[in-house]
Order: structure tokens, then sequence, then C-alpha cells
């Protein structure tokens, strides 16, 4: 086998299409595609509303190779239909987690998703739930299942569910994760509970950075493809986990950070809390600087 | 969705041993174009499915330009289309044709 090599070239994962990022993911050329867009397996609900179809129904799955070890991997198209799971993308999702489990062989989620497919709402809850099933299992079985999440569309609803499903979760500033999106959240409570327009307000309570300090991220990187890809290495070396013990853990652990940050209004008051030296201050820090001061952060644990 | 579909004689046919390849996303403003290798090596099948109705003039034009200018005999192509400009939709099909003729690794 020839060494492994990754694409050098800047990517930024934000910007990426979701073929761009598997491509800059895996080592370089070893990613080979199932039911590929040729195979036409497009959504059979989109054109009883006269929606435009994408031949992959907006996720890429496979297997390729990283850092000479072989992998499965999904990557969501945030740009096409806010890479919202339906039928179609849900059951190649679902099935790449039976084959892992299967082949024995780890899982990268590369996740970019408003959630649900409104268009196909039934089936893509469905889906959610088989997806969130299928990762429990394979987990049991020993296979690693890791998310990394740092597209324009986020990580929300379903997406985010199964999300927590995963051993490990990789995450850039970018990247948003929250079961409901600020949207949602202003239009049933109202903008006093939440301004979707504020967007720093959107990111402190959401963003990568505010979800690795509380524990809902394992990993922080810049918005690089190579970050990702360097992150997804180590996070596939740490032997996985998934038992009563680990669930019984991370719901003490929330418990307590119910106890502790319950009553807080804000995400500022929460990374206060923690002890983070001029807190004010996260959202403004380079990533170097942003790790050293996220010593104190909450841990997280391999159920969140 | 409005469907069209063009069978065009090309000049130059697609070079490269690649089955197909994909560019672009299905987006507002954006689309997808899957080429695929089919016979005969002198003409370029054209199949659109877009969301904007009534621009098949555009569309006409838009594809006769493509085959005059890039080497697509021998391809399959499909689009589906999410309301992109004629300019953006010349742009990925040469996008296209130049990932398909890419050399295998």
């Amino acid at each position: 086998m020839t060494a492994a090599t990754c694409n050098d070239v800047s990517l930024s994962w934000y910007e990426a299409s979701a073929r761009q990022r598997i491509d800059a993911l895996v080592d370089a050329g070893s990613f080979c595609e199932f039911i590929g867009p040729e195979l036409r397996e497009i959504s059979p609900h989109l054109a009883i509303f006269d929606l435009p179809e994408q031949f992959d129904d907006g996720i890429v799955v496979g297997r390729g190779r990283l850092d000479g070890k072989a992998v499965l991997l999904a990557a969501q198209e945030g740009r096409f239909m806010g890479g919202a799971f339906g039928e179609v993308h849900g059951a190649k999702l679902t099935g790449l987690l039976r084959a892992a489990r299967a082949l024995s062989q780890d899982v990268l989620i590369l996740f970019d998703t408003g959630g649900v497919r409104l268009q196909e709402a039934n089936a893509g809850e469905l889906a959610i739930a088989e997806i969130m099933r299928a990762v429990i299992e394979a987990r049991r079985a020993g296979v690693n299942v890791v998310g990394l999440i740092g597209g324009r569309a986020g990580c929300y609803g379903g997406g985010s569910l199964i999300a927590g499903t995963c051993s490990k979760v990789i995450i850039s500033e970018q990247g948003r994760l929250s079961v409901s999106g600020p949207e949602v959240i202003e239009t049933n409570r109202g903008i006093e509970e939440f301004d979707s327009r504020d967007r720093a307000l959107v990111w402190r309570t959401m963003g990568g950075k505010h979800r690795f300090l509380i524990g809902g991220a394992d990993a922080f990187v810049d918005d690089e493809a190579l970050a990702f890809r360097q992150s997804a290495i180590v996070a596939l070396k740490i032997s996985p986990g998934c038992d009563v013990a680990v669930l019984a853990a991370e719901q003490a652990r929330l418990e307590r950070r119910l106890q502790r940050f319950g009553e807080v209004e804000d995400a500022v008051e929460i990374w206060q809390t923690l002890g983070i030296d001029q807190p004010t201050e996260i959202p403004a820090r380079p990533t170097g600087a942003f790790l050293r001061a996220a010593n104190n952060r909450e841990s997280a644990d391999d159920a969140r | 969705m409005e469907k069209l579909s063009f069978r065009l004689t090309a000049p130059r046919s697609a070079g490269g041993t690649r089955a197909q390849a994909i560019v672009g996303v299905v987006a507002s403003g954006n689309l997808e174009v899957l080429l695929e290798r089919s016979p005969p090596a002198d003409t370029c099948t054209i199949d659109i499915a877009t969301a904007a109705h009534g621009f098949g003039a555009v569309w006409d034009a838009v594809v006769r330009d493509f085959v005059t200018r890039r080497p697509a005999g021998g391809l399959r192509i499909s689009i589906n289309d999410g309301g992109a400009r004629p300019d953006t939709v010349a742009l990925r099909l040469a996008q296209g044709v130049r990932k398909i003729e890419e050399p295998e690794r």
C-alpha cells in the first residue's frame, strides 16, 4: 500500500461542498462512493411538490482511508434543501451505519443539516430514529462513530440528536449545534426569548466555542479541512465505550450542569461560572488562545 | 418543474477515461451537472429538469454554445437546475467536461 497522503491545499470546511470535504478529509484518492449520483436514487416525494431533486439526495456515502485506516463516511450537502433528512437521504446513512457494524469499521458523519425535510417529514423523522438506533448498535459492537460539524447549515433538529449519540463530536467555531434553530425559537417563544437576527447571540448560544466549553463537543478545530482530518485521526484512536456506566456518568454530569447553570441567562455567564478568564473575550479569541482559556471547560463524555 | 431534452451533434468528443463526473449542487441560483459516457462519439445528449419555467430558448442557446466550445461528444449530460443564470450553467458545463477528462488516480 502506498503511504497515506492527504490534500494539503487550504480549504475552508464552511465554504466547501460535501464532496470537497470528503476528498480533503480522506487519504488522497481513497474515496469510493456507494449509491452514487449515476444511480439516480432520488427522493420519491419532492416531485409531488414540484421541487428540484438532486441525484444523491443531498448526502454522499462511501468508504475511504483515513491515515491508512479503512473508514466509512457520510457527508451531507447543506446547500441542497438545507442538508435536510428525507427518506432516501436518511436510508443511505442508516445503511452505512449497519454496514459499519457488520464490517467493524469506524464511521465519520460530516453533518451539515437543518434537520428533517418538511416535504417528507414522516419519512424523515422515522429516518432519524433509525439512524440513532443504528449509531447505538454500531457503538455497542465496538465501532467509533465520529461527528464533524462546521458547515453552513450547522447541525440542527434531528441532526443534533444523531450528533448526541456519536462517540465523539468535532466542531469548528463556524459549526452550530442545537436542537431548535434560532428562527424556530423566536417563532415559538417570541423575540424576547431569542432574537434570531442577533448573530452574536446565535453564535455564543449554539456555536462551536460554546458547545466545546459546555461539553457538547469533544474537540475544537479551525475552519480548515486539514484540521478536521487531524482531529478525526485522533478521535478514532480513542477506544470506544457505550455501556450503562458511561450513560449513568453522563446523566449525573448533565444533572450537575443543570444545577450549576440552570438559572443562567446568557452563555457569557456560564463561561464566567466555569472560571474562564475574561469571558467576554471568548468570541474574539483565535483558536490557540481559546483552547488555552478553555482549560476549565465542562468535560465531554462519550455520551452527551 | 420543466423538462427539456437536447440531442446535439458535437464536433469534438470528450477525452479521458473516467466513466462519470458530477459538479455543482442543486440550490437557488445553482445547478448540478452529471456527465456520463454514451455513444456515439459525435453526439451529446442533455436532459434538463429546471425549476425556472419558460427559458427553453435560453437553454437552447447555452447548450449549443457549449457543444461548439467544449469537447462534448460521447457524453450524456443530466442537469438538475435550481434556477441558475446562463453564465453559471456555462461554467458548470465547462467544469464538468474538465472533470470527466481528468486523469484517473
